[in-house]
């Protein structure tokens, strides 16, 4: 009788154990996420990578969702501690993309964020997994957020080839950045200091700074003036930083890049013509 | 047998033409009924709330622009009379499929002036057109802020001084979306925007909703701090029905 008992609560602690993180997965998908799951359209596609979401979930759940939650909605276990706050997925809306505001990032966008991580934030840089496995995370982060599968990801805009840094360019980038009125939230010098900045508040209404360029070499969404571009063209979406493509020419927008350079606290070719220059930060209020 | 079958077929051929006759006349009276209106007070019972004053003191531009207006919150705006402004007024029930998706040809605009929007509260149709401009010598974003599992996808765009408008318009129904400028934190609106005809009250709480067929309608009015209220109205052909409608301040 005793071996019986112990026998049969051995059966059923076996099947508890088996079943329970298959109930537990089960949850943190409705049902909708579920068929789309099912369906080919869970996948991503980077080059010639092709990402599965299901092939993600397990490296989702082993190293992500500390931050990001089960749900995918940025609420972790460690997320009262972070600030700024983990990507909430729900919302499909993304800082880092190649594409206008209000669309979605492409895939090789989010691929390359989870690569390079994001600078003053607690998103450390992934590139410890294999790029089948980023694919993977691509396409698993994805299910989260109904709008993946409602809409498609927007189509990258052009950048023109970059041009040669001259003198002229970087006086005609600080005359855009006047102009257009950057340093409202990154201040005159650069230094995240501007009149509104103290008050920016993201999309949640929760404080955000204006990035400083005297303190950083890195941007959030890169390093290379391609990418610098790409921040101010398309915006960063969920974020004060508006895009200025409607108002900023293409060429203008090679210039602006050379001048907020030069505002770095790195040595380049920007900050040395700047210096040449003898460029000076121009008071805003000086004419009012 | 052909002579046999001719004044059938006459008799035929004019009834077809007395139906249609009958259906252009018909026609006219329902085009007739388009030219129905809603029409209508709002009004705020109690004391109307304190607006306080707005400090611009970040943008000197700003500052100026209000330098014999002093510039004020405007969540409830009510004026001497007791007219509520700023409510937008719509047909929540009772339109046909046809009727609700219509969509009207002329493009409401939202201004940004003296580091306000004009009109604070901007009503439009599901896919109507319109424009956001500035008259101001500074650099604004505009920011829309739809519920993110409403269908309707936000941006973040700017306005530097001599931007050109931004038209666009919005797929789905949504009361209301919230607008703000991350450079002016005082700086807010709203985008209601509906399906079928809407209107919205002017400074002493009068409105029109216009264009509205001959029928039985459940009318909303929302106002964004005092939430929503609802009457039912009956419009007879080419005839102004009329809606009052009563907020109570907080």
């Amino acid at each position: 009788m005793r071996t019986i008992l112990l026998r049969s609560s051995l059966l059923i602690s076996t099947v508890a154990v088996l079943v329970f993180p298959a109930i537990s997965l089960a949850q943190i998908t409705s049902v909708q996420q579920q068929e789309w799951l099912n369906s080919p359209a869970a996948v991503s596609h980077v080059g010639n990578i092709t990402g599965n979401a299901k092939a993600g979930a397990a490296d989702y759940r082993r190293y992500c969702v500390g931050c990001h939650g089960e749900l995918g909605d940025g609420n972790g276990e460690v997320a009262p501690w972070l600030d700024p706050k983990p990507r909430d997925f729900t919302l499909g809306v993304f800082k880092c993309r190649s594409t206008p505001t209000g669309t979605l990032p492409t895939d090789e966008d989010l691929f390359n964020t989870i690569a390079r991580g994001l600078v003053t934030s607690n998103m450390p840089q992934w590139n410890t997994f294999t790029k089948q496995e980023r694919a993977d995370l691509v396409a698993w982060i994805k299910h989260f957020s109904p709008r993946w599968q409602k809409e498609k990801a927007g189509v990258p805009i052009q950048i023109p080839p970059e041009p040669e840094v001259t003198a002229e360019r970087i006086k005609a980038g600080q005359d855009v950045f006047n102009r257009v009125q950057c340093w409202k939230c990154h201040g005159v010098t650069g230094q995240a200091n501007g009149p509104s900045a103290s008050t920016l508040t993201d999309d949640l209404n929760r404080p955000i700074l204006p990035y400083n360029f005297h303190e950083e070499t890195r941007f959030k969404c890169g390093t290379s003036d391609q990418d610098l571009y790409k921040i101010f063209m398309t915006g960063l979406d969920g974020t004060p930083m508006p895009s200025w493509s409607d108002n900023i020419k293409p060429d203008e927008a090679w210039d602006l890049v050379f001048y907020l350079r030069s505002l770095q606290p790195m040595p380049s070719k920007e900050k040395e013509l700047a210096k040449q220059l003898g460029l000076k930060p121009v008071n805003p209020n000086a004419g009012q | 047998m052909k002579n046999e079958h001719t004044p059938k077929f006459a008799a035929a051929l004019s009834a077809l033409v007395l139906v249609g006759i009958g259906a252009v006349i018909l026609n006219q009276k329902v085009s007739a009924a388009g030219e129905g209106k809603i029409t209508g007070t709002v009004k705020l019972s109690g004391t109307a709330p304190h607006m306080r004053g707005i400090d611009m003191s970040k943008d000197p531009y700003c500052v100026k622009q209000h330098d014999n207006n002093p510039a004020k919150m405007e969540n409830v705006v009510a004026g001497s009379n007791g007219g509520l402004a700023n409510v937008v007024l719509y047909i929540s029930e009772g339109l046909t499929a046809n009727e609700a998706n219509a969509v009207p040809s002329q493009e409401p605009q939202f201004d940004q002036k003296g580091c306000m929007y004009v009109p604070h509260v901007l009503a439009m149709d599901v896919n109507q057109k319109f424009k956001v401009t500035s008259s101001d010598q500074t650099t604004h974003n505009i920011h829309p802020l739809p519920n993110p599992t409403g269908g309707n996808i936000g941006w973040n765009k700017s306005q530097p001084p001599g931007a050109p408008p931004i038209e666009t318009s919005w797929a789905n129904q949504e009361v209301a979306i919230q607008v703000k400028c991350n450079i002016h934190p005082w700086m807010h609106g709203y985008f209601v925007v509906v399906k079928g005809p809407y209107g919205t009250s002017d400074d002493n709480g009068s409105y029109t909703i216009d264009n509205v067929p001959a029928g039985s309608y459940t009318v909303t009015a929302w106002q964004e701090d005092l939430g929503t209220q609802t009457a039912k109205v009956t419009v007879a052909a080419g005839k102004p029905a009329t809606a009052d409608f009563t907020f109570k301040a907080k």
